[in-house]
């Protein structure tokens, strides 16, 4: 790897507040070089990411562009040396237009009145969608689209800057596998014409495909960058936690293969998104549900909580069918759902881990006509514990954990008092490695007292480490169910892509 | 309750709150938060007291907490309302339709107590007309009470005419004019008033599901709060604490009038958002808003002494709403960035 770096960060550090975000961090991309940069959450990838396309200010520290000092103090100056970023949340404005969306900001006039050259706008976007192998309507409207087809739109958005430097922020978050190869393929391409990639990611095989070098930053530090090809996952991991990870799906209790059914799902059906879905649940059970985005799985556990009415179907909790017209039904009744997205739906950011704690229980904490705050605080406190949250005391926002210690809130909320059945929508979806094998070993010690719970991952390796039984689905219907021992990464590859026939 | 909210608010919180937020520190920061508010208080009131020797004189002071009781009990109800993202437009209005209801009820029965009992009851229900249009109607808060407002100020002037309903005796006044010592009853009624809001808003599962639901509703409804119910509640409770200050209203000057509190939802909003309660809801206190409406008391007194034209203290007090919603607005900035 020689020559100049496109970009090039010399001891950048920022403080938000009290806390140290990044320390002296150096980084560096090259041209022809796609670079991965790898951390926990909170490790400080997106600050650094943010600093440089002028989204914050570093508190110390240069920037060069081709070896030349800059300063970027507003994203305007970023796009002007050639640099463009997706970042996670995307960014795009769901009332406009594909091709509005994509040329946002240097929309072509024409004519007295200036309005909006359509055709001009809706042809280049196509070409630039079709580079792509994208297959989207330019003139769609961007909030009915799928969340894959946003992060193509997005990504047509970058590419039309013609960056000479691409920072990606965990695209692959929300695609399919096959979304996922045509954006390495974009990479590639950027790549081939001397363009640098950088590359955020928490899932190792993707970095291992396509990464030429890696950047680690721990706790807002430096720890090192090293060439794809002189590491493996073990030292990457390693370099990442600090830490050996020993077990990462700690499965330590086997349920009773004649133990109770707890839950009872039957011809459950909501539309076309939903068909005839049945399974049961039993105690102590984890039922791993895997499948493709968009295949109805949050839809599926959203049903069971009483958040959407489906159309047919029956659901009978320990025998007794039930109907749960609202959330706070299925509360009542010992049902919990840890959902996907936790700063939207999970968690209240602004209020501090004891409230957000004791929300789904405030009735056991009024006592003598007013919320014991000390009795809410033991609780909180062992819970703290016990999930081995990561926060100074029970008083501090939510908004100030991690990703990882964010979730574990989300699901310690829902163990003040033992749900029958927990469903976990994406448990581990952007935590770290540390948070995200506590949050497993802590699942299998719930399982082992009896709780019945439902995962919806799509992380395999999750899927099949975690299960006990497996559910695949595709387009609304469940394709195939295996045993722990019959589910492989292979078989249930092919039970979520057979597209509804099962 | 107010405690950990306030670290968000305050951009310097920020720090505090990860290193070392112990209880101590987020009490302090809690005081902290109150002190934009009590601060600009008491520059007020020194500036005021320098202008005019009237000002400090205690006739003159417990004027103005008698001028500030009627609005002050609103605010109290809009708080609740606010605090969970919504606003109420209708208070104005419900006031006016309340007041000659009451007036109506009264000059038919004789009975002060049926037309306390009518007041409040007849602000309830236009609450929950407020509260299902929002809660089950899923109409914009802002249009809801849009509405109502104008329905509830046509149906006044449907009922009465165009002509006001004069002379109480002094029973039905009571809750309006008269003194319990040297203290005048509204005044003792908001203070009343304001410590209910304030328990319920800080100790009770109530109070904590309306933060929880301006903070984030889908979150709170996933945690399994009713927030259909709530969100109609609060809705009444504006109502019920608006019929109360009809019932204030009509005792303090003798007479139902269809316009009375025409303009009251603004102040009320002023005083709600002056001490500190985000519009956006999720954040903000009881006893900010009793700190806003003193505030908008004060300057307006103030105003009066210096005699100000009255034209010209509608300027001023526009410009000190401005103001509380320009530093909102940057701290949530500050928060966010």
């Amino acid at each position: 790897m020689e020559g100049v770096p496109i970009l090039e960060v010399r001891n950048i550090s920022k403080r938000f507040g009290g806390v140290r975000a990044l320390d002296r961090v150096n980084f560096a991309v090259m041209p022809n070089e796609i670079h991965a940069l790898l951390g926990e959450n909170g490790a400080g990838k997106s600050t650094l990411m943010k600093i440089i396309s002028g989204a914050y200010q570093k508190d110390a520290g240069e920037i060069l562009v081709n070896g030349r000092p800059v300063e970027i103090t507003k994203p305007l100056d970023a796009i002007k040396l050639g640099i463009a970023i997706i970042y996670q949340d995307l960014n795009l404005i769901p009332d406009l237009t594909v091709a509005e969306n994509i040329f946002f900001g240097r929309l072509p006039h024409r004519g007295l009145l200036h309005t909006i050259d359509v055709s001009r706008i809706r042809e280049a976007a196509r070409e630039l969608l079709s580079e792509i192998n994208a297959d989207i309507d330019p003139a769609a409207v961007v909030g009915d689209l799928t969340v894959a087809d946003r992060q193509l739109v997005a990504i047509a958005r970058a590419l039309s800057f013609k960056p000479r430097l691409l920072i990606m922020d965990e695209p692959t978050a929300s695609l399919s596998d096959h979304e996922v190869r045509v954006l390495f393929d974009v990479m590639r391409k950027l790549k081939s014409e001397n363009a640098g990639v950088v590359f955020i990611s928490h899932h190792l095989d993707e970095i291992f495909e396509v990464a030429d070098r890696v950047t680690v930053l721990r706790d807002g530090q430096y720890v090192g960058t090293k060439p794809i090809t002189e590491v493996d996952r073990e030292t990457v991991v390693h370099m990442m936690v600090g830490r050996r990870v020993d077990t990462l799906y700690p499965k330590v209790h086997e349920p009773d293969p004649e133990g109770d059914v707890v839950l009872e799902v039957e011809g459950l059906s909501l539309g076309r998104r939903l068909r005839d879905i049945s399974f049961n649940l039993r105690r102590g059970e984890i039922l791993g549900i895997s499948g493709l985005v968009g295949a109805g799985r949050s839809e599926l556990l959203q049903c069971i909580f009483g958040e959407i009415s489906f159309t047919s179907g029956s659901i009978r909790l320990e025998g007794k069918e039930v109907r749960f017209s609202s959330p706070n039904e299925a509360v009542a009744s010992g049902i919990a759902l840890v959902p996907e997205d936790r700063g939207e739906e999970g968690l209240h950011l602004e209020m501090t881990v004891r409230e957000n704690i004791t929300l789904p229980h405030l009735k056991r904490f009024f006592d003598k006509l007013r919320i014991n705050r000390d009795a809410e605080k033991e609780v909180s406190n062992s819970l703290i514990e016990r999930l081995a949250i990561k926060t100074p005391d029970s008083e501090q926002l939510v908004a100030f954990l991690s990703g990882g210690n964010q979730q574990k809130v989300a699901i310690a909320k829902w163990l003040v008092s033992e749900p029958k059945v927990l469903m976990l929508d994406e448990p581990t979806k952007g935590v770290d490695v540390g948070a995200k094998s506590e949050i497993h070993r802590l699942m299998s010690q719930l399982a082992s007292k009896g709780v019945g719970i439902i995962m919806v991952s799509s992380d395999l390796p999750e899927v099949l480490g975690m299960s006990d039984r497996v559910l695949v689905m595709s387009d609304g219907v469940i394709t195939a169910e295996f045993t722990r021992a019959e589910a492989t990464a292979d078989r249930i590859m092919m039970a979520a892509t057979s597209g509804g026939v099962a | 309750m107010k405690t950990e909210r306030q670290v968000g608010i305050d951009g310097s919180g920020v720090g505090m709150g990860t290193a070392n937020a112990s209880g101590k520190s987020s009490k302090l920061l809690e005081f902290s938060k109150q002190l934009g508010p009590t601060f600009a208080l008491i520059v007020l009131c020194i500036v005021a007291g320098i202008l005019s020797p009237v000002f400090f004189t205690m006739s003159n002071l417990m004027n103005i907490v008698l001028q500030v009781s009627i609005i002050a009990v609103i605010a109290a109800g809009m708080t609740f309302v606010i605090l969970t993202g919504g606003i109420d437009l209708s208070v104005g209005s419900i006031l006016g339709l309340t007041g000659v209801l009451l007036a109506g009820i009264f000059k038919a029965t004789d009975s002060v107590f049926l037309a306390a009992v009518a007041s409040i009851v007849i602000g309830g229900l236009l609450g929950l007309v407020n509260g299902v249009l929002v809660s089950y109607g899923n109409v914009p808060p802002f249009c809801a009470t849009l509405g109502v407002m104008a329905m509830a100020r046509g149906l006044a002037f449907v009922y009465t005419k165009g002509s006001p309903i004069s002379s109480f005796p002094r029973q039905l006044r009571f809750f309006g004019s008269a003194y319990i010592g040297a203290v005048p009853v509204p005044v003792i009624e908001a203070i009343l008033i304001f410590i209910a809001a304030w328990y319920i808003l800080t100790k009770t599962p109530l109070g904590r599901s309306i933060y929880a639901i301006g903070s984030n509703e889908q979150a709170a409804r996933l945690s399994g709060i009713k927030t259909d119910f709530y969100k109609v509640l609060v809705y009444v409770i504006s109502g019920i604490l608006t019929g109360f200050a009809a019932l204030m209203f009509v005792g303090r000057i003798n007479s139902a009038h269809p316009l009375a509190g025409q303009g009251y939802e603004l102040d009320a909003i002023a005083a709600v958002v002056i001490g500190g309660t985000s519009l956006s809801g999720g954040q903000g206190s009881i006893a900010g808003t009793f700190l806003g409406a003193l505030i908008m008391g004060v300057i307006r007194n103030a105003l009066n002494l210096l005699n100000v034209d009255a034209y010209w203290q509608q300027v001023v007090i526009g410009a000190v709403i401005v103001a509380a919603v320009l530093m909102d607005w940057r701290s949530k900035k500050q928060r966010t960035a």
